[in-house]
């Protein structure tokens, strides 16, 4: 198992060695936990707090039930977003964590660079649970195990990402993850919701939807911010639901055995109809799930081998 | 106060392209002489230079300096040290404080506190707008009366079309310019970094580098149709620049500056999230910095200023996009200009002239040259001795240095400001 550094902030720099093992140990806990079992002594006596500057339900859940499948001490803290300074709340909390003698930290922050910034200042090994716009390395994770427990592999396949590419982490650490295993990505989505220079980043960019989903393997969904309406970016959800929003009529441009994935909580409606949402055979949104909780664990555990402190 | 004689010293004056081996004999707070074959009068406090440099002492175009409003930043005291230490003898100070230099009494009281340093002569922009808010035209004419030297709302563009050209026009009157931070207000808002592939991976907020050249073209279409004399602040595009070379070219009144960030620095200066390398307008790609450091060579850009925008820890630690804008400057304008010098990119001169005779000129000041009877402000400086920049060790209370850790060639030895040593010796 290789995996080079004290904390996991984003998928940008991990090379495919590091993702394959990390992966190909995620697969073990999902097993592990399909058979019922547990692991409790891997974690015991190691703290691990969900530190969520932004509110998260499945997230939270999901990053809890791995460490306690491992043996962590979880402690759940959720601060309050709406404190004048946040910034001065993000270091007096790193100082009080120090003092707590924190293992493992997992961050969310709506700051883009915050668990990084917090990286600098507590002796935790830090884990970046979504920040800003920047990356959600856990969800790539997650959806490549999902994606490779369906298709066998990464390298070779049509991804597209379809939505609001701009404004969200799960594209940006997905297109890092599926461009470094050797998938070939597109992002599909109207100009205003594209990132500058998003080709720069190895993908290709789409803004007709059945174009970018011709011949695609895997079709992922994102969420579609409501507040980027009133922004002026999308002029309505209906209109972005009728060019933008995955149907079945859409679907069938892609290949038949092709999955549809989405990060959650879905806006039904908006960017995906339930009838594909729900689909039994080509959505693994479930699935999805799923794997976030053994991912997680094979994070944990990861870094949890290179913390200093023995317990 | 006794004749000061400063023997074996390379002159540097940009001014009259001087650049040879010399002495320079100050009287009475004024260069009484210089030139090669001097020999110092009796009495005099002989200085030996040991073949450093002899330069006029820097003028800065626009550093704001914490008074009044933001004490806990920097104060006109410890600004002057930096200054000293940097070889600055005369700073412009740019109005966007709290409350803003909108009134003739603030402007005295500006120039009063430099005075008090006895080592920087400070010389206040005034607000273009009342409050620098871009509503009401500042009252220029009492402004002006008082000592303002042009008008400028500092870090805030002024974004009306309308107030800019009323600003412009009213201006011309007083013979003053208007310095505009050339960036169209309603694509910067809430920007964080130069839109573009860095960007987008660390997921910050974007400006796209066209709010610079959108607004530099506004602004030269309203000086064409007023007359008046508009000054571009920290340039920082290829695009803008090649609009002021245009505007220059025609003859219009259209002057500007940069600051050593835009020349020494790219974008990727930000990675990982450092924060102090967080500027207003962001640094931008390297191509654009290459333009900069070629419109230094051929003259459009009139001078170069230090920017200097004091913040402490409190407004840099903090996410990249909620933390404070703005870098210290003072202490390197020398060490980072003449970085330029040892890589080859400018002449000697040329990048002095920058930092003394061109603001000089654009603000009709007698100082910034080596000249008989001129104002005896100097800076003895050696240009190939290293040394490094170090936040938390540099003079002066602002640490917030973009160049933190680098190393530069170019070190202070000795500052005068009319004829005084208020540094080295």
């Amino acid at each position: 198992m290789t995996y080079p550094r004290k904390h996991l902030l984003a998928i940008e720099g991990l090379e495919p060695p590091h993702i394959a093992d990390l992966l190909d140990l995620a697969e073990s806990y999902a097993l592990l936990n399909r058979s019922g079992k547990t692991q409790r002594d891997l974690l015991k006596g190691r703290t691990l707090i969900n530190l969520f500057f932004e509110d998260s339900t499945r997230t939270r859940t999901s990053f809890e039930l791995a460490g306690k499948r491992l043996g962590a001490d979880v402690i759940n803290m959720s601060v309050s977003t709406s404190s004048v300074n946040k910034g001065e709340t993000l270091l007096d909390t790193a100082s009080t964590l120090n003092a707590m003698h924190c293992d493992l930290l997992v961050v969310r922050h709506g700051q883009s660079g915050a668990p990084s910034l917090l990286s600098q200042k507590v002796d935790a090994a830090v884990i970046n649970a979504g920040d800003g716009t920047h990356e959600h390395p856990t969800q790539a994770l997650l959806d490549a195990l999902t994606i490779r427990r369906h298709k066998g592999r990464l390298e070779g396949l049509i991804v597209a990402i379809c939505g609001d590419i701009a404004h969200s982490r799960v594209a940006r650490s997905n297109m890092h993850l599926l461009t470094t295993m050797g998938s070939r990505v597109r992002v599909v989505g109207p100009p205003t919701l594209i990132p500058a220079e998003a080709a720069r980043l190895g993908v290709e960019v789409f803004h007709d939807m059945k174009a970018g989903l011709a011949g695609a393997d895997v079709v992922m969904m994102l969420r579609l911010q409501r507040e980027r309406m009133s922004g002026g970016m999308v002029p309505s959800a209906r209109e972005f639901f009728r060019f933008y929003g995955l149907d079945a009529e859409k679907l069938a441009y892609a290949k038949p055995d092709s999955i549809v994935m989405h990060p959650g909580p879905m806006n039904r409606g908006v960017e995906i109809d339930s009838a594909v949402a729900d689909h039994p055979t080509r959505s693994v949104i479930g699935e999805q799930v799923e794997m976030g909780v053994a991912c997680r664990m094979a994070v944990l555990d990861v870094l949890a081998r290179g913390l200093r402190r023995n317990v | 106060m006794a004749d000061t004689f400063i023997t074996h010293a390379r002159l540097l004056d940009p001014a009259s392209g001087l650049d040879a081996p010399g002495a320079l004999l100050i009287r009475d707070g004024l260069i009484a002489d210089c030139g090669a074959g001097l020999t110092g009068p009796e009495g005099a406090t002989v200085v030996d230079a040991g073949g450093a440099c002899l330069a006029p002492g820097l003028i800065d175009l626009r550093a704001n300096l914490g008074e009044p409003g933001a004490e806990h930043r920097e104060t006109i005291a410890s600004a002057a040290q930096a200054a000293a230490a940097g070889g600055i003898t005369t700073i412009c100070v740019l109005p966007d404080t709290d409350p803003a230099l909108d009134d003739p009494a603030l402007i005295s009281f500006i120039t009063r506190r430099g005075e008090a340093t006895g080592s920087v002569a400070l010389l206040p922009y005034g607000s273009a707008t009342s409050g620098c808010a871009g509503k009401e035209l500042a009252e220029f004419g009492l402004l002006r009366a008082a000592g303002a030297i042009a008008f400028t709302d500092g870090v805030r563009a002024i974004a009306s079309a309308r107030t800019m050209r009323l600003a412009l026009s009213y201006a011309r009157a007083f013979g003053a310019f208007i310095v505009q931070h050339p960036e169209e207000p309603s694509l910067a808002s809430g920007g964080a970094a130069t839109e573009g592939e860095l960007a987008t991976r660390l997921g910050l907020p974007g400006i796209t580098p066209a709010a610079e050249a959108m607004m530099v073209a506004r602004d030269i279409a309203l000086a064409r149709i007023t007359g008046g004399h508009v000054h571009f602040a920290h340039v920082s595009t290829a695009a803008a620049l090649d609009l002021i070379r245009a505007a220059k070219a025609e003859g219009l009144a259209v002057t500007c500056d940069t600051a050593p960030p835009y020349f020494d620095l790219n974008e990727t200066a930000i990675g990982d999230y450092r924060s102090y390398a967080k500027l207003s307008p962001p640094l931008r790609t390297e191509a654009d910095r290459q333009a900069v450091v070629a419109a230094l060579a051929d003259g459009t850009i009139d001078a170069i200023a230090s920017d200097h925008q004091p913040r402490d820890a409190d407004d840099k630690r903090l996410p990249f996009a909620q933390a404070e804008a703005g870098g210290a400057g003072l202490a390197t304008l020398l060490g980072v200009t003449l970085a330029r010098v040892h890589a080859g990119d400018l002449p000697v001169l040329t990048a002095l002239g920058l930092l003394t005779v061109r603001p000089a000129t654009l603000l009709d000041l007698p100082q910034g040259r080596l000249a008989k009877g001129a104002p005896a402000d100097l800076v003895l400086f050696h240009p190939d001795r290293g040394w490094k920049v170090e936040a938390g060790k540099l003079p002066g209370k602002a640490q917030n240095s973009p160049f933190d850790g680098r190393a530069l060639e170019g070190r202070v030895l000795g500052t005068w400001k009319a004829g005084r040593r208020v540094f080295g010796g």
